[in-house]
């Protein structure tokens, strides 16, 4: 599909023939994950976290659609109903504790492949739009997560769509009528439960459709690589299928098992204890946290305490909104042409502090809004923005890179250590191959 | 031109958020830290070890029972269980008719409508019933209870930070205010002192209040620690009535999704570093190889088959 060396599907039985000249299905299945689609030969273990996505993906669909046909979305019963999911759905148990912690494991290898992305530079030029795409894909997971959360109507569930809907009520002069419109009153009420019902199951099929954007867009450059230089020979990859997808195959079994762990053992660890109360609106809790996945932004969402010709609270809301829009202009604000942190020894540096940096405003979301946590998440929201915004792109200037191999069969084969290639920056895209130069 | 923009609206986050910083910072410096009082007197929940703890833990049935004796001859005047039917009793031990006989000798009346005339009057409760509330609505419950609403008990353990432990310690918590307790802390009309308590007053009178307040049918001894522990452990069952057969089928994917990632793993390593250079040939009488030799073998001896 990708490479001129890309084997075309040959069908081995007469059936698939037969299918192939009618549906051309089996030849688009072959072409994009099977024998067809030639893979740099050098993906390491974070090339995993695609895959196990999708899986996590299905995982909810599968999961939630069962839940949904025993679950009402009506103000009254909601609550019940998740009960009775839990009390006399036969395996129900199940269903509602691996769709709740699935939510949790789909953000954790979400934003793992995310890592990878970044680290590797995967964003960068052919790539830009599967990057786009799969912020596209981030945003959609977090909206669908946040209305998954307000379902089963407990405190939390009311008071974080009360306060997550109030953030469109900063917005200057359309904000009050947007914030109604959303909820479909004045508070979260039986239009909003019913609303965010049937858009909670609308939007994991509109992922759906962009992933296949996203893995399209991805098959036009093939995959990138540990190393940041693009394949040149046929040396350079194998076939998805079976070296790929017997990796994954692996990959899933022990992400497989590390969810089972938390689903059987531990389900409400990842939960709150609050949102086993039904909700009240008469009554606040003391703490309202949303679920940990959004707790970095959360963190940047209240580092904004003091009005600065804008309030506060819009300040707050234009952070929190633009910490992840800023990733849309990653592939031009850091225009370096080598890919992979491994060859670039100043970015890396920065960059393992922006993971620390995230992990600091993931800590203090969690908190409630005291110091000294406020004055730590300032302190980070500021390192996050200056990190996107002044260091990267300063950064790809004066950085000096290590040379890189001169092909992924070399790294693979000799050892980076020992290629003597300089460290030509423009050498990554288009040079002739030089297999063996060593 | 995008890392211009950039620019910019980098610093101008760096600067607001600074600006706030600074502000935040003079704030913490300058303004004298207020003493939290609850902070400062609320303990943590104390260690409860109950059969069901861990990994593979199990309902003790009898401390169970003990429990719903408890729930039923202390708790349940004033506490709903609206989400566990008395039908679900059978999970902890009753029989059938046990149930009924539970169910039918309850002494709140289940609200009904009378066939005949359609107005709306009580019953005796039947197994499929949930246990009625002890009070027709929220305003009847507060009114019998000095505007205190006494919550459900039936997820009780699970909708309060440190669960089963927590209802113990409350229940065994109840002390005389500490001398050193400013006075706008302490327990007003109807509040009692419990530093278990998220504000360290509440308005449930200790429930559990001398020993032998329930005898046990099976002859445990019935200390208010106890009878903390048995209801701490009812509860806990009803908040999460399918523990045990969580437990067991955990246990079961475990074992088969660690067998399915081994052979996954030895599959990828095959792939990988195995594959056309090793050709695996199975032998056996079946295996042409060997089938060859036989032939030869038999010729050789003469046998004609």
């Amino acid at each position: 599909m990708s490479f001129p060396w890309a084997e075309a599907y040959e069908p081995k039985h007469p059936l698939m023939r037969w299918i192939d000249q009618r549906l051309p299905l089996p030849r688009l299945v072959y072409g994009a994950v099977g024998g067809g689609y030639p893979v740099p030969r050098n993906l390491n273990y974070f090339w995993n976290f695609g895959v196990l996505a999708g899986l996590a993906l299905t995982i909810q669909i599968v999961t939630g659609i069962v839940l949904a046909m025993h679950y009402a979305s009506t103000g009254d019963h909601a609550f019940q109903s998740v009960e009775h999911i839990m009390r006399d759905v036969n395996q129900g148990w199940f269903l509602r504790y691996a769709h709740a912690n699935g939510a949790s494991f789909f953000f954790i290898v979400t934003y793992l492949h995310i890592f990878r992305g970044l680290y590797y530079g995967s964003y960068k030029a052919p790539r830009e739009i599967v990057w786009m795409l799969g912020l596209v894909i981030l945003l959609l997971m977090m909206a669908t997560a946040f209305m998954g959360y307000v379902l089963p109507w407990g405190q939390m569930s009311f008071w974080g769509a009360k306060v997550i809907t109030g953030l469109f009520g900063a917005i200057p002069l359309v904000g009050e009528p947007i914030q109604q419109w959303l909820l479909g009153g004045y508070a979260p009420d039986q239009a909003t439960l019913n609303r965010f019902f049937s858009l909670h199951y609308l939007l994991p099929f509109v992922i759906a459709g962009v992933i296949i954007l996203h893995i399209w867009a991805l098959h036009i450059p093939g995959s990138s690589n540990p190393t940041g230089v693009e394949v040149k020979t046929p040396q350079d990859t194998v076939p998805f299928h079976p070296f790929y997808t017997a990796k994954d195959g692996f990959g899933a079994g022990v992400f497989l098992i590390l969810f089972a762990l938390v689903t059987f053992f531990a389900p409400n660890y990842l939960g709150h204890a609050d949102n086993y109360i039904p909700a009240n609106p008469l009554s606040t809790p003391a703490h309202i946290v949303p679920e940990w996945y959004f707790w970095p932004f959360y963190a940047i969402l209240r580092a904004f305490t003091v009005d600065f010709i804008l309030p506060a609270k819009l300040w707050g809301v234009l952070a929190m909104f633009s910490a992840i829009l800023i990733h849309f202009f990653l592939p031009w604000l850091d225009p370096s042409p080598v890919r992979s942190g491994n060859y670039r020894p100043m970015f890396r540096r920065f960059f393992w502090l922006l993971v620390v940096d995230v992990l600091v405003l993931g800590f203090c979301g969690g908190r409630p809004a005291e110091e000294p946590y406020v004055m730590i998440s300032q302190i980070a929201t500021m390192y996050y923005f200056a990190h996107f915004l002044i260091v990267l792109p300063i950064l790809s200037k004066v950085e000096r890179t290590l040379p890189l191999p001169s092909s992924i069969s070399a790294s693979v084969l000799h050892g980076e250590e020992r290629e003597a290639a300089p460290a030509d920056l423009g050498g990554a895209l288009g040079r002739a191959p030089a297999t063996g130069a060593h | 031109m995008v890392r211009f923009f950039g620019f910019l609206v980098g610093l101008v986050f760096v600067a607001v958020a600074a600006w706030s910083l600074v502000w935040g910072a003079f704030a913490f410096v300058t303004q004298p830290r207020e003493e939290n009082v609850v902070h400062a007197f609320h303990q943590e929940p104390r260690a409860l070890h109950l059969a069901s703890d861990g990994p593979l833990g199990k309902y003790d049935r009898r401390q169970l029972q003990r429990g719903f004796q408890v729930y039923k001859e202390v708790c349940s005047s004033c506490h709903s269980l609206s989400l566990v039917a008395f039908r679900n009793l059978e999970e902890i031990g009753y029989n059938e008719a046990e149930v009924k006989a539970i169910a039918n000798q309850w002494q709140i009346e289940v609200p009904d409508v009378d066939p005949k005339t359609g107005e709306a009057n009580t019953r005796k409760a039947i197994p499929a019933d949930h246990f009625p509330s002890p009070y027709p609505n929220e305003v009847g419950a507060r009114a019998a209870n000095n505007n205190a609403l006494p919550p459900d008990l039936s997820l009780i353990t699970k909708a309060r930070e440190g669960g089963a432990a927590y209802v113990y310690s409350l229940l065994t918590g109840y002390r005389d205010p500490p001398a050193n307790l400013p006075a706008d802390s302490r327990p007003g009309p109807n509040l009692h002192y419990n530093p278990w308590f998220a504000n360290l007053n509440i308005a449930m009178p200790p429930p559990l209040r001398s020993e032998g307040q329930v005898s046990y049918a099976d002859g445990t001894k019935p200390t208010v620690d106890q009878m903390a522990k048995d209801i701490a452990a009812f509860l806990t069952w009803t908040a999460e009535p399918r523990l045990e057969n969580r437990h067991r089928a955990g246990l079961a994917s475990l074992i088969f999704l660690i067998f399915a990632t081994v052979l996954a793993y030895m599959a990828y390593q095959n792939i990988w570093h195995g594959g056309a250079s090793r050709r695996v040939r199975i032998t056996g009488p079946l295996d042409p190889e060997n089938m060859e030799r036989r032939d030869e073998a038999n010729r050789e001896a003469g046998v004609n088959l």
